[in-house]
Order: structure tokens, then C-alpha cells, then sequence
């Protein structure tokens, strides 16, 4: 028996006896410890204890998540670290159904009474509340899976990389972007390893182990004489993946337009040495003369456009106005998927939502209430046909069972629904993005996520990107500044004109979509092949303070 | 119960300090104990009670600085974050702008605690959401709403002699009231740290009469228009300008606050006559903590004066870089005003539109500030004095520096979201398209 599955059993840390109420379950966050997960055996014993605490004061549904949450990141700033920092958080939350109604508990001491103590909280708050429910919560049924795992698919565990390998990766790629004349770069990589265990009542005990991680640069001009300054962030994406995803390899990168484009594998030191000169481009830019455009947007701009624009849209709490107080509700209200003829974009729209996509970050074996993940079509030939469920929305859309979208950020936040992966299907041709390019007369193609803003009911958007390239007569003729297009979502996938194949085909995503009160984090990938949007509003949003 | 009093936290801090091996060493502890109830469709959706505390060390050799954080407090999880910074610290390169720690500094004891905030229970928060679900229910429209409390303590320690621990409660509640069809919605957000402050009753009904007033919302030009942005309003579209009172990044070249040619705006007339602003951390109706996370006291400080940049944060790095003081961030700002309500300036307006609240607000240009966000929950026409009707929300792109070049009125500061906002009267505010969303 290791000491802290003694510790845990005896309940007898040495800190016990100065605080009582402190947590007595010792562990370390050492890179060497970090990489041994927490015995499953001890954690389906405390499970169980949670469990059956739960029912035994009445519960008739209960589910125990025991989380233990790894991150790491490395920050550089020129030529200096400024931060590395390894973070870890460990404890259980347990969420209980009783008279209905739920409710929720969390706590990091995690012996044995803590944990019982939990699960009667989160059943007396239930209780408590079963009086302000107008319905019962409906649960979808959901079989037990027994005990079952899940791992990210990866080659390199980042969190085996040694600190000094990663400074130097990212000290050498600032000194690229220095040396190419930036005054300013700043160079990060993030990394996040949930070590997850979900218990339910219905016989359920799922591990998991699951990895993200995201490299990203800021390269920063200015301009002496004007004063003004541009920047340019990486195209990178953040993904589901090991530390491979920083080793380059050349069939993963897309070459042959303004800019290097990378899938599966990045390479950052290409991209600061392009994003440097993109820099110097962007201080010398036109600015855009506003006026209808054709946009040909990249997937590493377009995701963020599906996230905002398709993405929320369909989460079905927003839907139902579950989340009218915070993130806001949404435009796509259930007479429209009943229609089955709700024209939602062109016939060029399949959308997929998607739990399984390999390198993803929305990629998991069960969602944070034990369901099996799998994929599903939201938008098909631009009608509306489905939305993002959970267990007690499933009934509302006449499902027999979840579509596994929920998700908590941690241990003591409570699972919610949660976006899966939300892509659009790229076209079954073998289309190039310079093909597509040579149809178009008057158009922008761009690059890369900058500013973004969206209404509350997801209609009317304005975003921005990272590098926007003038094209006229099927020839990029050089960069344009301040450009931003404003549109409404129905109007906008409405322009969607053409889809390139799916050999242009690339995930990007983010970290930290924000949902939720308490608000939670989580990360999503959405992935396209670029595509071709017809007559879309952009403004010129140059500025200037007097 | 994770609230650590003075004397526990200290001597955990001290026990973690005694197993450094660093030249020096800093170790916070924090932990809060809170609950909160989220309801939906006039019911409740979820509801949870949440207790954690978390340590986190940061050793230094040399100028050589690693971290390590941990949720558990048994000595040899104790030993083993602080070995974990120290093998960190060894691995990571030599810091430049390494500072060496401050020692003991004398702090003020906040106003920060409230025993009755402190004493909530799951039954408590259920009773004040009954009241704002009846509001809703009694009026035929649907609530969805939000209520936190917590109480939590932050304490700071490092092997120079420094220690800081302060002890605070908070409870923020808001809701969305919104009609039957859809067709109109309310909202308002407050928050206290004392209790008894909280009228859930009374912000719900402002709630649901914007639910019903902003139905039937007309559409109106998008362009440049009179506003009057109501605290709330106004304090979400400041947010982002306060960020921005930052020498370092002014002097780098790439804020709003850096004077072309080089150098900061400071002494500089950015805003207009009337537009004063300054912190306070003993400010009775918005405390705070009386420290910042570099050890600094934090003290009344005039950032604003007559619309002059008065003051700029600096980091003790670039203080002593550029041979100043060092003064840390506001926790909160305070932007004074007059004595006029919201009514009272709504009543001077001969045209105009009044703004309940911004939303999903971005930078689009850093350099000038221009930021674009839509109107939310309440969007009025003024004419004469008077609301005359509800209009549809609009995008707009504005940049609050400008628009604090644009001041005609402010009205009376009352506390919202980390500040003491007044209501304002801005002209010439740009509203650069038309939303469909309610």
C-alpha cells in the first residue's frame, strides 16, 4: 500500500492533529507523481462511500466525480521565463437527485466522514429546493457501464517533458521573433491533464484520463514614427493531444498561400518567423474601404464563427432558457427544429456535433454523468435537424437517451451542459484553398481569431481576424488593416457558397468557453475545411483618440 | 469550514516556510466556503455547496523563481510543494525583473467581513430565490436567476517577515426576467458583502417591469445618439479602460496611455472636466482587501482628477526602473458624480437612449480602446424628458475613452459589479448596427 492510500484509509495525516477539518489525504504534485494516477481501487471505494451516503438519506439518483486536475503552464516573455507554474487540484463532488430536485455538493477532504458529510449536504440542499420546482427532473435512462476506462490518444504525455526542454522551446522561438525585429514577443504553452472517476448509483465506475494542451505567441511591432503597434498571434490551435502536437512534420502543414497553415502537427518556429514579417505587413496595411465582401475564411478564423455563430445557438439550455441570466438564450427555438424545414444556412451547412474526434478537445469515452459519447448531425443541407442534449433535456426532444454533452470544469463544479465538438463538413471534392481563391473577384481571406462579439440570442455578430488579405480578380494583391464583418447568423450561413475538400480540412478551438453560474470553463474544437462566404458586411474599424 | 482565522492560516504558513530551503520563499494560502442556487424557468436548475482551500508556494535562488500550488495540508504534502517549487525554481531560468521580497509592511484591517452574509444556509438562499421566483410567477413571466454567497480568507507570507491575511464575505445576486413570448426582458446584478444591504425582492421587480416595459421593441437608425447609461451600463463598458491604467504597457507604446513619441500620458487632460475617478479601499459602501498579491498596501489613490491622469500603476519592477514609487492596481474604482438620479437625467434628455446594460463586449482596436458590445435587456427611446417607447438593442463601437471625452451629466455613484458607478449621460455615442436578439 502506498503512504497515501494509507493516509487515506487511517485518516490520520500529520496536519490532522493541528486542524481537524483540514483535508488528510497526502499527495504530491511532483512531475514523477503527477504521471501515477490516484489508485482506482481507492477511488471506487470512496465512490461508493459517497454513494451510498446519498441514498441511504433518500437520494433516488445519485453520481460521485473524483477529480484530480493537472496543469501546467510555461509563459516567456523576450528573452525571460515569467512564469512556470504547476497547478493541481484533487477532490470529489457529489450531485444527488431527491423529491425531484437536484442537488450538489463538493469538499477536498476526502476521508471518509468528509465524503459521507458531502453527499448528505448535496441531498438535504435537494430537498430544500424540491419545493421551488414547478416539474421533477426527468432523467434519460442510462445503463450502467460497470468498471470501464478512457484515455486520450497520445504519444507524448506532456507532462513528462522535462520544464527546461519546454523554456527552451519557447526562449528559442521568442528569439526568432526578436531577431526578425519585433519589439516585443511573448510565448506560452498550456497544459491540462483531468484525471477524472464517475460513479453512479445506476452501476457505473469510469475512469478517465484526458489530455490538452496549446502552444500561442504574441509578436508585437511598433511603429517609431506613427506610434501606432500591430501583433500577431500563432495559427496554432489548442488540442486534444500530447506534446507531439509541437514536434512538425511536413504532411501536416498546408503550404502554397500567404501563410503556412498546420493540421495534426506545429510547427512554431515557421509561424513566429511568418508572424513576424505578417507584422511588419500589418504597419504598412491599407486600410479596408468598407463594403460587401466575399470572405475566404480559414479554419484557424473560422472556428471561432461556428463556436459563436452555430455552437451556442444549439445547446439546448440555451434553447429552453436555462442560461438566460448569463450566457443568454437563443435564437433557435423549438418550433424551428419541429419545422424540419428551418433554413439555417445554404446547402453547402453540415454541421456535425462530434464527442470522438481523434486530437480533438472535446474528445472523451463518457460525458461527466456517465454517458457513452458519440456524434450526430445538428445541421443538415442547412435545415436545422438537432441540438446538444443531456440527461433531463433528452425527454424535451423525444430522445430515448442523452447525446452526452455534459460537463463540469472541476470537482466541485456542478455538470452542465457543455458544447461537444461543433464542425462543418468539408465538401467531397478535392477543392484547394488556392483553387478557391481564383474564382473569387472582390473578396478578404483571413486568418487566424482576433476580436469577436456576439448578441445573447446569437443573430447579429462582428468579428475580426488575425491577418486579412485583399483578393481582387482571383489573385491575393496584398494585406488590409482594420477589417471586421458584421452579419446575422441566418443571413451569414445563408452566404456560404463553397467548401473545400477535406484534405484542407483542420480543427481549431478554445480553452476556456465560458458558461455557466458559477461560470465554468471548458474546451472545444470545431473543425472545416476553408470556405467561401458571398457578400458579407465588413467595416472599417480604424480609430483614432483625439 | 475552509475559513482559516489569522492565528490558524499563520501557523501553516509558518510550518511551510520552516521546510524552504530557497533564498527565499512566498506561500499564500486561500480558501472559501460558499453556496449558490441557480434557477431557470421559474424553477430551481442546480444548487450546490462548495468548500476549498489552496496553497501556493513560489521559492526563488538567485533570481531563479518556480511555483507549485496543492489542495492538501498534511505535512508531507506540505514538504513535498514546497520541493516541487524548489526543483521548478532550479530548472527555470535566471529572472531579470526578479524582485526581492518586501518585508513586514503594516497593513490596515478591512471592512471587508459581514457575520449575517457570513451565516447563510442552503435555507436562506432558497427563501430569497422563493421571493424573486413569486415576483416572476405573479406577473405571468419567467425568471431565471443567479444567488452566491461566500466567505473567504486570503493570507500571504514570505521568509522576509511579510504576512497578510484578510478575511471577507460576499453576496451577488441577479436575475433575467423575461415575458412569455419572448418578446421583452429585464435584468439587474448587486452586490454586497453585507446582507442586509440585499433587496431581492425590490431588484426583481425592476427586473420584470423592464420585461414587460421593453416589449414591443421598435427599430430605430443605428448612428450617433445621446445615451444615458445606467450604472450598470456604464460600469461594464469601463472595465476594460480601468485595465488599461498600466505604466509599463503606456510606456512600452501599446496602450491608450501612451503618449505618441513616446512616454505615458500621465499629468495629460484624457477626459473631460467633470470625470473623476480614484480608490479607495476603506470606501464603506465598496471595501476591500487592504493588500495586493505583491504584499503592497493598498491606499486612496486619485487615478483621474478634473479628467487629468493623475496616477498609473506601477509594478515594483518598473517603479524602480523608471526611479518612482511603486503603486499597485485599484481593487475597485470609484467614479464620482452628482447628486441626480437616473430619473433626473433621463428628465434633462430631449433625445436620447437609455441603456440598461452592455453585452459580450471586446477590444477591437487596443491602441484606441474601441471596444463593440450590443445593448441588453432594456433599451429605450427618451424624448422630452420622457421614455417614449422600447427599441430594438443595437451594436455598438465606442471607445469609453472617447466616450468619457463625451460627459454632458453623472448622476448619483451607486455600488455595481467592483465599482461606484453614477448613472451618465454621454453624447454622441456610436451605434453601428441593429440586433435582432431580446
Amino acid at each position: 500500500m502506498r503512504r497515501r492510500d494509507f493516509l487515506y484509509l487511517t485518516s490520520l495525516g500529520a496536519g490532522a492533529a493541528m486542524l481537524p477539518s483540514l483535508n488528510t489525504f497526502g499527495r504530491t504534485i511532483s512531475v514523477e507523481e503527477a504521471l501515477i494516477p490516484v489508485d482506482v481501487k481507492l477511488k471506487k471505494q470512496m465512490a461508493d462511500i459517497a454513494l451510498n451516503a446519498a441514498k441511504s438519506k433518500g437520494a433516488t439518483y445519485a453520481d460521485v466525480r473524483i477529480g484530480r486536475y493537472l496543469n501546467q503552464v510555461v509563459a516567456t516573455r523576450d528573452a525571460r521565463v515569467e512564469n512556470v507554474a504547476n497547478g493541481e487540484s484533487f477532490g470529489l463532488g457529489v450531485r444527488v437527485l431527491a423529491n425531484g430536485s437536484w442537488g450538489f455538493a463538493a469538499t477536498n477532504n476526502l476521508d471518509n466522514a468528509s465524503i459521507a458529510k458531502a453527499a448528505e449536504l448535496a441531498v438535504a440542499i435537494a430537498k430544500g429546493n424540491s419545493k421551488l420546482m414547478s416539474e421533477p427532473v426527468q432523467l434519460a435512462p442510462q445503463k450502467g457501464y460497470g468498471e470501464v476506462s478512457w484515455k486520450t490518444p497520445l504519444e507524448v504525455n506532456a507532462f513528462t517533458v522535462p520544464i527546461p526542454q519546454k523554456v527552451e522551446l519557447l526562449l528559442n522561438v521568442n528569439s526568432e521573433a526578436l531577431k526578425g525585429g519585433a519589439k516585443y514577443v511573448s510565448s506560452n504553452l498550456f497544459m491540462v491533464n483531468e484525471q477524472k472517476y464517475f460513479a453512479s448509483t445506476e452501476g457505473s465506475y469510469i475512469d478517465q484520463d484526458i489530455h490538452r494542451i496549446w502552444p500561442n505567441f504574441t509578436v508585437t511591432k511598433i511603429d517609431a514614427t506613427s506610434g501606432k503597434f500591430e501583433t500577431r498571434n500563432a495559427l496554432s490551435s489548442p488540442m486534444g493531444m500530447g506534446f507531439e502536437y509541437l514536434t512538425p512534420k511536413e504532411e501536416e502543414k498546408i503550404k502554397g498561400g500567404p501563410v503556412t497553415m498546420y493540421k495534426k502537427r506545429y510547427d512554431m518556429f515557421e509561424d513566429v518567423k511568418e508572424a513576424t514579417r505578417h507584422v511588419s505587413e500589418k504597419l504598412k496595411a491599407k486600410p479596408v474601404p468598407a463594403g460587401k465582401y466575399d470572405l475566404i475564411l480559414d479554419p484557424s478564423h473560422l472556428f471561432l464563427t461556428i463556436h459563436e455563430s452555430v455552437g451556442h445557438p444549439t445547446e439546448l439550455d440555451r434553447v429552453l432558457g436555462y442560461e438566460a441570466n448569463y450566457a443568454g438564450t437563443s435564437f433557435l427555438t423549438l418550433d424551428k427544429w419541429e419545422s424540419k424545414k428551418f433554413n439555417f444556412g445554404s446547402d453547402q451547412v453540415d454541421v456535425i456535433a462530434d464527442k470522438l474526434e481523434v486530437g480533438s478537445l472535446g474528445a472523451v469515452g463518457y460525458d461527466d454523468e456517465g454517458v457513452k459519447c458519440g456524434s450526430w448531425d445538428i445541421i443538415k443541407k442547412g435545415i436545422l435537424v438537432n441540438y446538444q442534449t443531456i440527461r433531463d433535456q433528452a425527454h424535451i426532444l423525444g430522445l430515448k437517451e442523452s447525446q452526452g454533452c455534459c460537463y463540469a470544469d472541476s470537482w466541485d463544479s456542478i455538470q452542465f451542459q457543455r458544447m461537444p465538438n461543433v464542425s462543418l463538413a468539408p465538401d467531397n471534392t478535392s477543392l484547394t484553398a488556392a483553387e478557391m481563391v481564383k474564382d473569387v473577384e472582390k473578396g478578404i481571406y483571413m486568418f487566424g481569431r482576433n476580436s469577436y462579439s456576439i448578441d445573447q440570442q446569437r443573430y447579429n455578430f462582428q468579428f475580426s481576424a488575425q491577418l486579412a488579405y485583399e483578393v481582387k480578380d482571383g489573385k491575393i494583391i496584398g494585406m488590409f488593416k482594420d477589417a471586421a464583418y458584421q452579419s446575422n447568423t441566418q443571413e451569414f450561413w445563408n452566404a456560404c457558397a463553397k467548401r473545400c475538400g477535406k484534405n484542407d480540412y483542420r480543427l481549431g478551438g478554445t480553452f476556456s468557453d465560458g458558461k455557466g453560474q458559477p461560470s465554468q470553463v471548458s474546451a472545444v474544437s470545431h473543425g472545416s475545411a476553408t470556405t467561401r462566404f458571398n457578400g458579407v458586411k465588413v467595416i472599417n474599424t480604424g480609430s483614432k483618440l483625439g | 469550514m475552509a475559513i482559516l482565522s489569522k492565528e490558524e492560516a499563520q501557523t501553516i504558513l509558518k510550518k511551510v516556510l520552516s521546510f524552504s530551503k530557497a533564498d527565499s520563499c512566498e506561500v499564500s494560502l486561500n480558501g472559501s466556503n460558499g453556496g449558490n442556487i441557480r434557477y431557470a424557468r421559474n424553477a430551481v436548475s442546480t444548487a450546490g455547496q462548495i468548500d476549498v482551500m489552496s496553497l501556493s508556494v513560489n521559492s526563488t535562488f538567485g533570481k531563479k523563481t518556480g511555483s507549485a500550488s496543492i489542495n492538501e495540508f498534511d505535512d508531507s504534502s506540505l514538504k513535498k510543494v514546497v520541493s516541487r517549487a524548489e526543483e521548478l525554481a532550479k530548472l527555470a531560468p535566471e529572472n531579470p525583473e526578479f524582485m526581492p521580497l518586501l518585508g513586514t509592511q503594516n497593513f490596515q484591517e478591512s471592512k471587508t467581513f459581514n457575520e449575517h452574509t457570513a451565516a447563510m444556509t442552503p435555507d436562506t438562499r432558497a427563501e430569497m430565490v422563493g421571493k424573486s421566483l413569486n415576483v416572476a410567477k405573479a406577473a405571468n413571466l419567467d425568471a431565471a436567476g443567479f444567488l452566491e454567497n461566500s466567505t473567504r480568507f486570503n493570507s500571504v507570507m514570505n521568509s522576509k517577515g511579510l504576512f497578510a491575511y484578510n478575511k471577507s464575505t460576499s453576496v451577488s445576486f441577479s436575475v433575467t426576467i423575461r415575458n412569455k413570448e419572448g418578446t421583452g426582458s429585464g435584468y439587474v446584478e448587486q452586490d454586497f458583502n453585507d446582507l442586509s444591504k440585499m433587496d431581492v425582492l425590490a431588484l426583481s421587480k425592476i427586473a420584470a417591469s423592464k420585461a414587460t416595459g421593453s416589449a414591443g421593441a421598435k427599430a430605430i437608425e443605428p448612428g450617433k445618439y445621446t445615451v444615458i447609461l445606467e450604472p450598470l451600463a456604464a460600469s461594464d463598458i469601463l472595465g476594460s479602460m480601468f485595465r488599461g491604467f498600466d505604466a509599463r504597457s503606456a510606456d512600452e507604446g501599446r496602450s491608450f496611455m501612451s503618449k505618441k513619441g513616446g512616454g505615458t500620458r500621465l499629468g495629460e487632460q484624457l477626459f473631460s472636466e467633470n470625470v473623476n475617478i480614484y480608490s479607495d479601499p476603506m470606501n464603506p459602501e465598496l471595501p476591500s482587501a487592504t493588500w495586493n498579491g505583491d504584499g503592497l498596501a493598498l491606499k486612496r489613490t486619485d487615478w483621474v482628477k478634473n479628467g487629468v491622469v493623475k496616477n498609473l500603476a506601477y509594478s515594483r519592477f518598473w517603479a524602480a526602473k523608471k526611479g518612482v514609487e511603486p503603486l499597485p492596481f485599484a481593487r475597485s474604482m470609484v467614479i464620482e458624480g452628482g447628486t441626480q438620479s437616473l430619473q433626473d437625467l433621463i428628465k434633462s434628455t430631449e433625445k436620447g437612449i437609455l441603456v440598461t446594460r452592455f453585452w459580450y463586449i471586446r477590444s477591437v482596436d487596443p491602441q484606441t480602446l474601441l471596444l463593440t458590445g450590443l445593448t441588453r435587456d432594456g433599451t429605450f427611446y427618451i424624448e422630452n424628458g420622457e421614455i417614449k417607447f422600447p427599441i430594438k438593442n443595437f451594436r455598438f463601437n465606442e471607445s469609453p475613452v472617447i466616450m468619457l471625452n463625451n460627459v454632458e451629466a453623472l448622476g448619483k455613484p451607486v455600488r455595481t459589479g467592483s465599482g461606484m458607478i453614477p448613472p451618465m449621460k454621454i453624447k454622441d455615442f456610436t451605434f453601428s448596427s441593429l440586433s435582432d436578439a431580446i
